[in-house]
């Protein structure tokens, strides 16, 4: 067999060529993009989108030629051609899903760097100091705690806990970040465009998974929330945990997830470019209401967003007044906490019950 | 122990009746005859498949509308997570490994037995009671912390079914544990003489890299699961954040086993299709070395992968870029493979009967999931479809797509030496049919599900996706439907079927050579190779047995590109034609 090269197939791999790069464009298979990052991520798809067509085009194309063409004949009972092998045939398919791979890894570890996946200054920016950096390099977490004197893990720790508007809600609602010896590790994270990578991020918000909801806090206006608010256009960067089991954090049309981690803070940055509400899913299986525990994203312009933040304030300022005469606000968990948001969010009073009952089997830990 | 005492000591004690006087009854016994195991571990395991697609079924109906309104959520959570443990570790690892492995691989290297007969019976029996305890959770809350019980929910979630499920996948472990130490030394040792490493046939290569591979990864999901068992039930912190336990790590160790699981599941379905789509496309494997030794590189690259189910874990980002690289670099053994098997059916004379249809639909299915396990495999892209319908879309593709659609090619083309009977081909190609049309009813759409934001694992799901669910859900049930026409063949055909003959396909390889179903001790002599095991199409002729032997003397034929896989027959054994190769001395 020789590597075919008449005109026949000449066409057929211009034709192939057109359809594969057509579908990969049109292929429809994406929600609408809603942050910077996204996009990115959609040109990656298509183009493995296009790659894939045309090799399932090949693969698909092939048998069905063959079934057709090669079919045994009536009373014919000879065998085919004796062919073993053709080298060169062999190395050109060899090379052609090397070239391709090596491309897409390329291609790929660019959107990745793009999306802010390698930015080495990620984390001095996250947490505004010009030495965190260090924490993730190999060997120095260990380093630091040898040393003892300057035990970087042990400071993010204290400054997560110290957290205004979290900690109230974390530290009685998740015993393990006392407890744990890695409190406050951070992973690795993703997201921040190429332009704005080195600048701090212009709205940070802690995210909370717990079994069926999802709870934001944003540090610097002390606003605690069952829905997520952003302004389109500014970067977030979201410092995601969580104080039960797993979670995922995940907007389809920001492209973007991450796992809510108890004992471990993630970070997720993202620059929202298109308002509208979106949904907010838990990603990883989480109990029995898994597929229950959704929010809302509200992507919405810096104006809106400014007057959503007064607002809120007010409220809490004025929940604040009344719970000074009638509860002690720490004293409500979060499940409690939840109740006001749970009719809004969808949730049923089966869910809430079992809400309750894990809040109590935390309790007796 | 050599080769020839190994060979001497494979059947002592023997084993029961001659197979003309075997009844049903054997099939339920100790035995240690490496056929009757192999049939054992393929009925048991089909009937181990029809309970995990009865619970599959189950999950579609639940989904088939938005509301979670079929069972309850957390049985919902159990349904799905014994459905894919069972489809897992007592439907494709058993039957691919446990079932065609020990059917075929003495057989196929002209060996009397496995090395190890008892142990053999051994890593069988522990299968059917670790089966029946995983579905006996069903009493007690059956685990429902998904087929990874991950902690802490498989922590914090019933306690009972979670434990339930360590000891049954524990057990699991263990017998594929002892059956891949058994098919290594088999296949290293056992070899008739003449047969080296490149003349093996290459569903040997597939068990050779499958074997090791077990041997590797199988400590170390069970080292995972003894120690997630004691934060279950002794209350220490490995993997519990509650008491300084990191959760990333199980998933390490778990992933460690599991992505090679997969290579587990498919290897050996490679060696099949390897074994099916020369005799049934009559013309020689194309590629032989290169089919052979990708296998052993998807082996070893198998190993190196798992941490790309965790990119959205919190891994450090430079060590997403080093799995996606890895990840992405198994696509070209793989794809080696898929061409290989398309050169070797272009230009042949294709006998399209159910185990080839099967063989074909194999490559076709297969290469989807392939496919977009390259995607999932981009961290960018993998990072927005982790954890969704895409995903379960790209396994299912891999795996039933893959491996269920060549576990069935495999059965259709190997009952007859099993059962000594033929199967049905009219009822074989209605159950391709349905197989088909279901497969991809079920599967394709969705990609699109996951792709615009339905997360897997879910009980209730948006509105928004119910037309797409419908579909899926329908495309199960004709799934479902599809293996009624198959097990009725099935049955029928061992009970009644036409005579088989030894040779109905006129294959090459030495499981042809003997009768169908094989005497005990597999062949009446030793038997001698006089031709590879992909010699088709030299001189016009049928099979191998009808070639004068000086034909491998031909200049032209031993010059040939085949001239590799020939020995060089033994001229004492020339001298009498009836002990070659068996066959026609048995007409």
């Amino acid at each position: 067999m020789n590597i075919p090269s008449n005109i026949t197939t000449l066409l057929v791999g211009i034709v192939l060529t057109l359809v594969s790069l057509w579908y990969g464009q049109n292929h429809g298979l994406l929600p609408v993009a809603a942050s910077e990052e996204a996009p990115l991520v959609d040109g990656l798809f298509n183009m493995m989108m296009t790659i894939s067509t045309g090799l399932f085009l090949i693969v698909q194309g092939t048998l069905i030629v063959s079934a057709i063409r090669f079919r045994r004949r009536k009373d014919d009972n000879t065998d085919g051609p004796p062919v073993h092998g053709n080298v060169p045939l062999e190395i050109l398919w060899t090379a052609i899903p090397a070239v391709i791979v090596l491309v897409l890894a390329v291609y790929s570890f660019e959107v990745y760097n793009s999306m802010g996946g390698l930015d080495p200054m990620a984390h001095s920016v996250a947490h505004m100091k010009s030495d965190k950096h260090f924490a993730k390099m190999p060997g120095a977490a260990i380093a630091a705690t040898l040393t003892d004197t300057e035990n970087i893990n042990q400071q993010a720790s204290d400054e997560a806990m110290q957290d205004p508007a979290t900690a109230a809600v974390r530290n009685k609602e998740i015993p393990q970040r006392r407890d744990a010896s890695d409190i406050g590790v951070t992973s690795g994270r993703i997201g921040s465009s190429p332009d704005k990578q080195g600048t701090p991020p212009e709205l940070v918000v802690n995210v909370t998974g717990l079994q069926f909801a999802w709870l934001f806090t944003y540090p610097d206006t002390g606003i605690t929330t069952g829905e997520l608010h952003v302004p389109a256009g500014r970067q977030v960067l979201l410092n995601i945990t969580a104080n039960d089991v797993l979670h995922a954090f995940w907007v389809p049309e920001f492209r973007l997830k991450q796992d809510a981690i108890p004992g471990r803070q993630n970070e997720l940055v993202f620059t929202p470019n298109r308002l509208g509400t979106y949904t907010v899913n838990c990603a990883e299986l989480c109990g029995a209401y898994h597929g229950a525990m959704k929010t809302q994203v509200v992507v919405e312009t810096p104006e809106e967003f400014d007057s959503w933040v007064k607002e809120q304030q007010e409220v809490a300022s004025k929940e604040a007044l009344d719970q000074a005469v009638a509860v002690n606000s720490a004293d409500r968990s979060a499940s409690e906490f939840l109740a006001t948001y749970a009719e809004e969010m969808g949730i049923n009073s089966t869910m809430l019950e079992q809400l309750h009952t894990s809040g109590d089997r935390e309790a007796h830990h | 122990m050599t080769q020839v005492q190994l060979q001497e000591n494979a059947n002592v004690p023997a084993h029961g009746m001659e197979p003309a006087q075997r009844n049903w009854r054997e099939y339920f016994g100790f035995s240690t005859d490496h056929k009757v195991i192999g049939i054992q571990y393929l009925v048991t395991t089909f009937i181990f498949y029809l309970i995990g697609g009865v619970l599959a079924t189950a999950v579609r109906t639940e989904l088939a509308t938005p509301e979670s309104d079929f069972v309850s959520p957390e049985v919902y959570n159990s349904l799905f997570t014994v459905h894919a443990t069972i489809m897992i570790f007592l439907w494709i690892v058993p039957a691919g490994t446990g079932g065609f492995g020990n059917f075929l691989i003495p057989l196929l290297i002209g060996a009397k037995d496995m090395a190890f007969p008892r142990l053999n019976a051994v890593a069988f029996w522990m299968i059917p009671p670790a089966g029946l305890l995983l579905l006996a959770s069903f009493l007690v809350g059956a685990p429902g912390a998904g087929w990874t019980s991950y902690p802490p929910l498989s922590i914090i979630s019933g306690k009972a079914g979670e434990a339930i499920w360590i000891f049954s996948v524990l057990t699991l472990g263990t017998s594929s544990i002892l059956a891949g130490l058994n098919f290594l030394v088999t296949i290293w040792k056992m070899r008739i003489p003449g047969m080296g490493f490149n003349q093996m046939p290459l569903f040997c290569w597939a068990m050779l890299a499958t074997s090791a591979l077990t041997l590797i990864a199988t400590p170390v999901l069970a080292g995972a699961l003894i120690l997630l068992a004691f934060d279950l039930l002794v209350g220490t912190s490995f993997f519990n954040p509650t008491g300084g336990g990191d959760p990333i790590v199980y998933q390490h160790l778990f992933w460690f086993y599991s992505h090679p699981a997969v290579y587990i599941m498919i290897l050996p379905v490679f060696g099949m299709i390897s074994e099916i789509l020369p005799v049934h496309s009559r013309k020689p494997i194309f590629g032989y070395k290169a089919i052979a030794y990708s296998s052993i590189a998807i082996s070893f690259l198998g190993l190196i992968v798992w941490a790309h189910h965790m990119f959205t874990s919190g891994t450090p980002a430079w060590l997403r870029m080093f799995f996606m690289i890895t990840t992405m670099i198994i696509a070209v053994p793989t794809g080696i493979k898929v061409f290989s098997w398309l050169a070797t059916i272009w230009g042949g004379k294709l006998r399209l009967n159910s185990a080839m249809l099967f063989a074909m639909g194999f490559v076709s299915m297969f290469v989807i999931g392939g496919l977009s396990g390259v995607m999932v495999a981009a961290v960018p892209f993998d990072i927005h479809v982790h954890d969704t319908y895409f995903v379960v879309a790209h396994l299912h593709y891999v795996l039933f797509g893959g491996s269920v659609f060549g576990l069935y090619s495999a059965m259709y083309h190997w009952f007859p030496k099993m059962t000594g009977r033929m199967m049905n081909e009219a009822w074989g190609k209605v159950h391709f049919a349905l197989t088909l049309i279901g497969f991809n009813l079920c599967f394709l759409p969705m990609h699109k599900l996951g792709m615009e934001g339905m997360p897997r694992r879910v009980a209730q799901y948006d509105p928004k996706f119910a037309a797409i669910n419908l579909i899926v859900s329908i495309g199960a049930y004709i799934l479902a439907v599809s293996t009624l026409p198959f097990l009725v063949n099935a049955i029928w055909s061992w009970m009644y079927g036409p005579e088989a003959g030894d040779n109905p396909w006129q294959g090459l390889t030495l499981e042809w050579m003997t009768t169908s179903p094989p005497p005990v001790e597999n062949f009446e002599s030793d038997p001698v190779l006089a031709t590879g095991p992909y010699d088709y199409g030299y001189g016009d002729r049928r099979t191998q047995v009808e070639v004068p032997l000086s034909d491998a003397k031909d200049p032209v034929l031993s010059a040939g590109p085949s001239s590799v896989l020939r020995a060089d027959p033994d001229p004492a054994v020339a001298a009498h034609p009836d002990d070659r190769q068996g066959e026609s001395k048995n007409r």
